[in-house]
């Protein structure tokens, strides 16, 4: 009886063991989005982000002194941001020591030195009372060859540094996949509060041959009063109307405003059409 | 006067007749169904126990236990349970109220009667031994005024439910579980009577409802409630925590409803309430209307997270609040040289 039990149990759960192994050290290649993450996006480029209104006007209102504000100084990437900044991160995993089996993998990157923990051992999410972190609450499964990651409880942060907000609500859905020694992490992000729809990234990492040193990992950050005469609670923003940044990104790369402004629509190829028709009444206009 | 006018009519003088007995008709709502209860470990000594309409913060350790906010009348019952499940065995020695709405006193005779103080030497001869059988309840004399009245009227609220240590200084401390706790009275916030409550060691704050993650704060203007109290009270919070790393962890929030916060989270909900008031104040001055501030949608990057169409405090009632709070009081125009009364 007790030996059906156990087979039962062996056949029927799905052990946690890695498919394909990601740990290691990577480091980032920059060569999607180049612009937006190195130096970094234009106020104003709404570009391919399927934001809604609410979204849009939060970003418009954005002013970049915000980070001038010492409690504001040392705000981390979030989740779904972070493997976009320079970037050097170690992934090893954590095993039962009686069985062997991996009930965690982790992941340290030096952006920001955030550390992430995977939990592989089919926990569930917490509360929604419970609080909210930048890497939030992950849990992971393999699907083949791939590490498929669910994370909720991420703190609220930006979808575009340029302000476009990422609420708290946020879920997002990794997928870690390697060939060789390239490491893609594929990422879908639900925000029902500034999303339309998910937002879909990828992100190419690089094997690393040396093990990353504490110097290429660590970032430290201490707060300091960069405006002395900043008044407390000071919250630097643009009044409805009045953020005189807006038209420079639209102007330099000559395109109606109508594909800077984002949407889901300027996601898909239709949008070009579009695109077309509103080039040519802004030239006609000239 | 047919058979069936007659039985409404009996009615109505029946529910006339109780609501006179009884004018706190709230308060006796103990009776009804409350909602379940989720209990978090927070921080240190503290738990939040979070029930169906807000949060009560409790700190348990091995001089007993302190309750931050009672909730309704009707999760009284359920609150009770709640504590026991954390605290044990361990008498319920204080009650602190964040303000005096029903929804943070509502269980305060229940769960003060389910208490116990350490009542001797000169001062059990001054209140008398049976003062022992309750928890003291602590709050700001404001919370006193609105629960209790004159005499010869008739109180809102049940006389035992009544705040036993109140203070109307700007700060009250405490130490209590080996813990220092300071309680900061933010003057025209939420109501007029708002206190936050620091437990120093266990580095959590309870906030009451000047910060709730669920919605815009209510501003109580019948209870003396103003935006500008709420911003002030915000950035006292932000000065009082401390957060750990990369403004992550550190001193934890426990909001009026919501979830557990850190810094961060309330730097960005009192980021969001400037702005809001900051656009109000701006439209303001422009001479725009009430009606023509809402349908300018000033909130409008914060709706899908924090407006409401429905229910108690809605996306309209916040900015007719903030209006009536922002708007210049009506100057007086001055009389008429001729008619001015002679020195």
């Amino acid at each position: 009886m007790i030996g059906t039990l156990l087979a039962s149990v062996a056949f029927t759960s799905t052990p946690a063991f890695a498919q394909v192994d990601l740990t290691g050290s990577w480091a980032g290649v920059f060569h999607e989005d180049q612009p937006e993450r190195i130096p970094g996006p234009w106020l104003g480029d709404y570009l391919g982000l399927p934001i809604n209104d609410s979204a849009r006007a939060f970003a418009e209102a954005w002013d970049p002194s915000r980070l001038t504000v010492p409690e504001h100084q040392c705000r981390a990437h979030s989740a779904p941001y972070i493997l976009r900044g320079p970037l050097n991160m170690r992934i090893w995993d954590e095993r039962d020591v009686q069985t062997q089996q991996i009930v965690a993998i982790h992941l340290d990157t030096s952006n920001f030195q955030q550390h992430r923990t995977i939990r592989m051992d089919g926990r569930p999410h917490p509360s929604p009372n419970a609080e909210h972190t930048w890497m939030g609450f992950s849990t992971g499964q393999w699907e083949g060859d791939a590490l498929v990651v669910t994370t909720t409880h991420i703190k609220q942060m930006w979808h575009r540094r340029d302000g476009v907000p990422q609420s708290d609500q946020v879920t997002l859905t990794e997928h870690f996949i390697r060939h060789g020694n390239v490491l893609t992490n594929v990422t879908y992000t639900a925000d029902p509060v500034y999303l339309t729809e998910p937002l879909f990234k990828t992100t190419n990492m690089q094997l690393n041959p040396r093990p990353l040193t504490p110097q290429q990992l660590l970032y430290p950050c201490v707060a300091v009063v960069e405006i002395p005469d900043q008044k407390r609670g000071a919250v630097p923003h643009f009044l409805p109307g009045e953020n005189p940044f807006l038209a420079e990104f639209r102007d330099r790369i000559r395109l109606p405003e109508i594909a800077t402004r984002g949407g889901a629509e300027t996601m898909y190829p239709e949008f070009q059409e579009t695109l077309k028709a509103a080039s040519a009444r802004q030239s006609s206009a000239r | 006067m047919s058979r069936e006018q007659r039985a409404l009519l009996i009615l109505i003088l029946a529910c006339v007749v109780l609501l006179r007995v009884t004018p706190s008709a709230w308060w006796q709502g103990a009776t009804a169904a409350g909602g379940a209860i989720e209990i978090l470990p927070v921080h240190g000594q503290v738990s939040l126990l979070a029930g169906p309409t807000g949060n009560t913060a409790v700190q348990v350790g091995a001089q007993g236990v302190i309750v931050v906010d009672t909730m309704r009348p009707e999760d009284a019952d359920a609150l009770l349970a709640a504590v026991k499940r954390v605290a044990g065995d361990r008498p319920i020695r204080y009650i602190i109220n964040t303000h005096a709405h029903s929804d943070r006193v509502g269980g305060n005779l229940k769960i003060a009667q389910a208490g116990a103080q350490l009542v001797a030497g000169n001062f059990a001869g001054q209140v008398g031994q049976a003062a022992a059988n309750s928890a003291f309840i602590v709050a700001h004399e404001n919370v006193l005024k609105a629960m209790s009245a004159p005499t010869g009227s008739q109180a809102p609220t049940p006389f035992a439910a009544w705040p036993t240590e109140t203070f109307f200084q700007a700060e009250k401390d405490m130490y209590f579980n080996g813990e220092g706790i300071q309680l900061f009275h933010e003057s025209a916030a939420h109501t007029d009577g708002d206190i936050i409550v620091f437990f120093r060691s266990s580095d959590v704050i309870a906030t009451g409802d000047v910060f709730v993650t669920t919605g815009y704060p209510e501003i109580d203007l019948k209870s003396g409630g103003h935006i500008n109290g709420i911003i002030e009270a915000l950035n006292r919070i932000i000065d009082l925590a401390i957060s750990e790393q990369f403004t992550e962890g550190g001193t934890r929030i426990v909001p009026g409803r919501g979830r557990i916060c850190d810094e961060f989270d309330v730097v960005e909900y009192r980021d969001m309430v400037t702005i809001i008031r900051d656009r109000v104040q701006a439209m303001i001055g422009k001479r725009m209307t009430v009606e023509q501030v809402k349908a300018a949608r000033p909130t409008l990057d914060y709706e899908p997270r924090y407006g409401s169409t429905t229910g108690e405090w809605t996306t309209a009632m916040f900015l007719e609040a903030m209006y009536r709070n922002l708007m210049p009081p009506p100057t007086v125009p001055a009389l008429p040289a001729a008619r001015r009364p002679a020195r």
